[in-house]
């Protein structure tokens, strides 16, 4: 592995780091998506920043021209999120290689969810590859100079940091172990987990991986509401929201000075999270947090100085 | 088994518009449900009705073949009772239909939309896909379940993250009133493979990397000599 990214240099000076996340719209125009790019930058804490894929396969602007043009605007580093959903092989490989004449640095291979689930429910799903297959055709291309079916890529090897994803919060742990192995083998270097909400879980996660020899980033989602908090609990596949996290925002919601509920919700996440996040700290797979706070700026800092 | 769905009648008399002697031909063949001889007289006497209805009476006649894709036998049970047919509605899958479209004199149409190759499971009563003719089995090492088939992805790495209690999450049956879903009614594929191996004693075969299939070996159309 080399570290082609500020974010796997900072992985392997041996620092925490902390990763955000971006979700532009069906838009061209993408301004707010890249001022919230410049909050997370101007935190000083957060080392580079996601940009989804047709998130939930809804569509939307392309993540590789958005990863470009926010990582220009804002000069914060950018990991370009790519499906494998809406793409065959050649085209993968042809948006690999435009990511990294680009100069984006870190990809992270998914599957994607199903078309069927999207704003475009009658499109050809595609899934050519999956997301550990997609792990090895970039795998191929930056070590090996080859696209998947041998063919050699001209001129210099594309320098792009792989990264995939997986659920600590799986309920069949073994399962979602095996199949990060997978990815292991085929070459991936840091992930990013899906969100979890409790420590204890993310710990035993951190334990059964800690020999892959990857950089793990375990997602965290700051809830700004206890609707937040109680959709990730009831509807999000392996995402379970403890009940005395849920019983407190619950409570929260009759305090009626709207300033003064923000006020408590937010200190409440900055202790929870603090805590959450020394606990994580103390396994050596854990290398950093992937922060999914999207629109929920007046959090971030503090967690991050909290821990410190 | 060949899994098939009746067309509506609305939709058959819609291109049947044009004949006054419709031939309907059932297959006592691999076609799930039945289409053999009732099927074909029960689907002669609805064009029969619906065309009286709509004020151009057509005439229709029954019968059957022992297999529509069989071209030798549709050419001697055929050939000797379409005379005086102006076109044939034929109750077998997509196969069937172009078998006979291929070596009849009279124009075929199609009675069903043919939907997979699948198996029954007679207690629930329903009908399931099975099998996509891939080209490249993968069941020696998946317990038994295929991934190509039954993952609605279709990934040969899975399963992906919206496997849910070990449903797929693809597979939503009713959502509440905030549109979320509430009920997935199929299994995940590769939670059931992962089950069976781990039976088996057999984990070392899903912690293993499998490679992209070739889709060469499934690009139409194909042929076996």
């Amino acid at each position: 592995m080399e570290a082609f990214s500020d974010l796997m240099k900072s992985i392997a000076q041996g620092k925490f780091v902390y990763t955000g996340e971006l979700e532009p719209h069906k838009s061209v125009d993408i301004s707010e998506v890249v001022d919230w790019a410049r909050t997370l930058r101007d935190t000083g804490r957060i080392v580079a920043a996601n940009v989804t894929d047709n998130p939930r396969s809804v569509g939307a602007i392309s993540s590789l021209a958005a990863s470009f043009i926010i990582q220009r605007e804002t000069g914060l580093e950018m990991v370009y999120q790519l499906r494998a959903s809406d793409r065959n092989r050649l085209a993968l490989t042809s948006d690999l290689l435009g990511a990294a004449a680009l100069g984006i640095r870190n990809v992270l291979c998914l599957t994607g969810d199903h078309t069927s689930m999207g704003d475009n429910k009658e499109s050809m799903p595609v899934f050519d590859l999956d997301s550990a297959q997609l792990v090895k055709l970039t795998h191929m291309l930056v070590y090996e100079g080859k696209d998947l079916a041998g063919n050699e890529v001209h001129g210099p090897k594309p320098r792009i940091n792989i990264g995939a994803v997986a659920n600590p919060g799986q309920e069949q742990l073994e399962m979602e172990v095996l199949k990060l192995e997978r990815k292991v083998q085929a070459g991936v270097e840091f992930i990013q987990t899906q969100v979890v909400f409790d420590a204890g879980a993310a710990s035993k996660f951190l334990d059964e991986v800690k020999n892959f020899g990857v950089a793990v980033l375990i997602g965290i989602f700051p809830p700004k509401t206890y609707a937040q908090a109680d959709f990730f609990d009831k509807y999000v596949p392996g995402v379970k929201v403890p009940p005395e996290m849920l019983g407190t925002l619950k409570k929260f919601k009759e305090i009626e000075n709207k300033e003064e509920r923000k006020k408590k919700i937010n200190e409440y996440n900055t202790e929870y999270f603090v805590d959450f996040i020394k606990e994580i700290k103390k396994k050596s797979a854990c290398k950093g947090c992937h922060i999914m706070a999207v629109g929920y700026p007046d959090v971030i800092k503090p967690i991050i100085d909290g821990v410190k | 088994m060949i899994v098939t769905k009746q067309k509506k009648i609305e939709e058959i008399l819609g291109f049947l518009g044009p004949y006054k002697k419709i031939l309907v031909v059932g297959c006592d063949g691999c076609t799930q449900p039945p289409r053999s001889t009732r099927e074909a007289d029960t689907l002669a006497l609805l064009v029969e009705m619906g065309s009286k209805v709509g004020g151009a009476a057509k005439k229709c006649s029954a019968t059957t073949v022992v297999k529509q894709c069989d071209n030798q036998i549709v050419a001697s049970a055929l050939n000797p009772q379409i005379v005086g047919y102006d076109a044939i509605l034929s109750l077998a899958c997509g196969i069937g239909v172009q078998v006979l479209a291929e070596i009849l004199p009279v124009p075929v149409y199609p009675a069903q939309d043919t939907m997979f190759m699948g198996s029954q499971e007679r207690e629930l009563g329903t009908m399931d896909e099975r099998c996509k003719g891939c080209g490249e089995c993968v069941l020696y090492r998946t317990a038994g379940v295929c991934p190509v088939t039954r993952c609605a992805k279709g990934l040969m790495n899975g399963p992906c993250g919206g496997c849910f209690k070990g449903k797929c999450e693809v597979t939503e049956e009713s959502r509440d009133e905030k549109g979320n879903v509430k009920i997935l009614t199929h299994d995940c594929a590769w939670y059931q493979i992962y089950e069976g191996l781990k039976k088996m004693n057999r984990l070392d075969l899903f912690r293993t990397y499998t490679p992209p299939k070739s889709r060469l070996i499934s690009t139409p159309p194909r042929q076996v000599r």
